[in-house]
């Protein structure tokens, strides 16, 4: 999968789980204060990345970084080339 | 009980409702007074092996999308009919929105169950391989057993007293029941209350099991609930919510509201020599002590609304015990020919019903009482809509469980 694959089943998945706006998906999105997402939604969408691109992200440190959806695409991109190279 | 009555007394200022006749109170008796059956053919039931009814009353066209997704991730489908019925119930009782949040508004909304579609969805992925990896936060709380309450409670900003009574098909009547005493104890000045019910293929069959399960009428479906008839053979399970806004009478008044109805007598009692068998002389004592709460006399209820599901003991006992106390004068209908058994929506549903009744001056006839049971006869069951005025009703609700719940209902001013 190429990384715009990648953004962009990043990008319908959050859609379809919380109902966003495709309008409102860009990489400067505030995820809390744009997006209107909070905490437990924080929590569902780890379930929703790791269901939708086969990759293990809840225990993460990284997550705690992430602020935008720019984040989110750049973290999950992380994730899947240290997932395809252990592999 | 007799301390309540010397309290304050306690008003209906508001009512809504979702039922299987669409949204809002206007659908419910319009359904209800042009005499029409909500009852369908549900073919997905065909798939289920050892179910033997193919009957249900659902909720037509109500998918809860206005409600925004922040608000309605926590909310089952049950939970969605009590918020939108207690919207309605909010809007006709205009209550000050600034008083919400106050502690002195409070909810008792109950279900029979926590909700059955959720559960099943979350276990049909889980049981793949016991893993929880995939489990979202929106689980719990759609399960919890007081979700329907909490949620009510969330979307509203009513910060008093939450309570989620749980008993089957006497629920609603219970919920109404208690916020009705913790106003006149004076604990709460306002209460939302009501029950809701989502139709899950579990509660057909839970009735079926126990041959109290209408299927003779499959291919009839507006013919199959049959309260008090001599060819019932069941329950049609439904679906929906009744909600009420019920308040301090004193303010209510001072405030200027339209005074609907009051609630002046509640009794819920338990019966423990069987957990499903009812029990006549039980369901005599509880409608005797909810009179006792109002101060009246059994001669002075002008209308019964029955809990008549059109199960063969449950008709039989209550009308035995309608006799006992009633006698054969007073009118006794049953709105569940019409409805089905709406479970724990029921004794909100029905309630709004009975005051709607008493506003407009004309009773709801049984449907599809075409031959009484000779073991029913006794008491006054119509058949036809009859135009009356009626100051006193009293309505019921029994469950499984042995539960037995009755209110008396007086006429607003």
């Amino acid at each position: 999968m190429t990384d715009t694959e990648i953004i962009s089943l990043v990008n319908d998945s959050l859609v379809e789980e919380f109902e966003l706006e495709i309008s409102t998906m860009v990489s400067e999105a505030e995820i809390f204060a744009d997006l209107g997402l909070d905490s437990l939604d924080i929590v569902d969408m780890v379930v929703v990345l790791e269901g939708a691109l086969g990759i293990k992200i809840r225990d993460d440190a990284g997550l705690r970084e992430i602020h935008t959806l720019g984040d989110i695409h750049q973290f999950v991109l992380q994730k899947k080339r240290e997932t395809e190279a252990a592999s | 009980m007799d301390i309540f009555r010397s309290q304050r007394r306690v008003a209906v200022t508001g009512m809504g409702a979702v039922s299987p006749f669409g949204r809002g109170v206007t659908a419910l008796i319009s359904g209800l007074v042009e005499g029409r059956s909500a009852i369908k053919i549900l073919d997905e039931l065909k798939e289920y092996g050892g179910l033997r009814t193919r009957l249900a009353a659902l909720v037509p066209g109500v998918d809860g999308k206005e409600i925004p997704r922040s608000k309605r991730r926590s909310m089952s489908r049950q939970s969605i009919f009590a918020v939108l019925a207690a919207q309605e119930a909010l809007a006709q009782a205009a209550l000050p929105e600034t008083e919400y949040g106050s502690g002195r508004y409070g909810v008792v909304v109950g279900t029979t169950i926590s909700s059955l579609e959720t559960s099943e969805n979350f276990f049909a992925d889980h049981f793949r391989d016991k893993s929880f990896s995939r489990m979202k936060t929106s689980l719990f709380f759609k399960t919890m057993n007081h979700s329907a309450a909490a949620n009510v409670a969330h979307f509203f900003g009513l910060e008093g007293r939450l309570l989620a009574p749980a008993a089957a098909c006497a629920t609603g009547c219970q919920a109404l029941g208690y916020a009705y005493e913790m106003i006149a104890s004076g604990v709460q000045d306002v209460m939302v209350c009501g029950g809701t019910e989502e139709f899950h293929p579990l509660s057909a069959a839970t009735f079926d099991l126990m041959n109290a399960a209408s299927f003779r009428y499959n291919d009839r479906p507006e013919l199959a609930s049959r309260p008090f008839d001599r060819e019932r053979d069941g329950v049609v399970c439904g679906e929906g919510a009744g909600i009420l806004v019920l308040e301090d009478l004193q303010s209510a008044q001072e405030r200027g509201a339209e005074i609907l109805a009051e609630i002046s007598g509640f009794a819920t009692l338990t019966e423990t020599g069987s957990i499903a068998e009812p029990s006549s002389a039980a369901m005599q004592r509880c409608m005797a002590l909810a009179l006792a709460d109002a101060g009246v006399e059994a001669g002075s209820i002008n209308y019964i609304n029955a809990h008549a599901t059109a199960t063969e003991k449950g008709d039989t006992a209550e009308a035995q015990a309608l006799l006992g106390l009633f006698g054969d004068q007073i009118p006794v209908s049953s709105l569940k020919g019409h409805l089905g058994h709406t479970l724990a929506a029921s004794g909100g549903l029905e309630t709004i019903a009975t005051i709607e009744m008493m506003c407009r001056g004309e009773l709801i006839p049984t449907r599809n009482l075409d031959e009484i049971d000779p073991r029913c006869q006794g008491p006054r069951i119509f058949t036809a809509i009859e135009k009356q005025t009626t100051s006193l009703a009293l309505k019921n609700n029994f469950a499984l469980g042995g539960v037995n719940c009755s209110l008396v209902i007086r006429a607003g001013q």
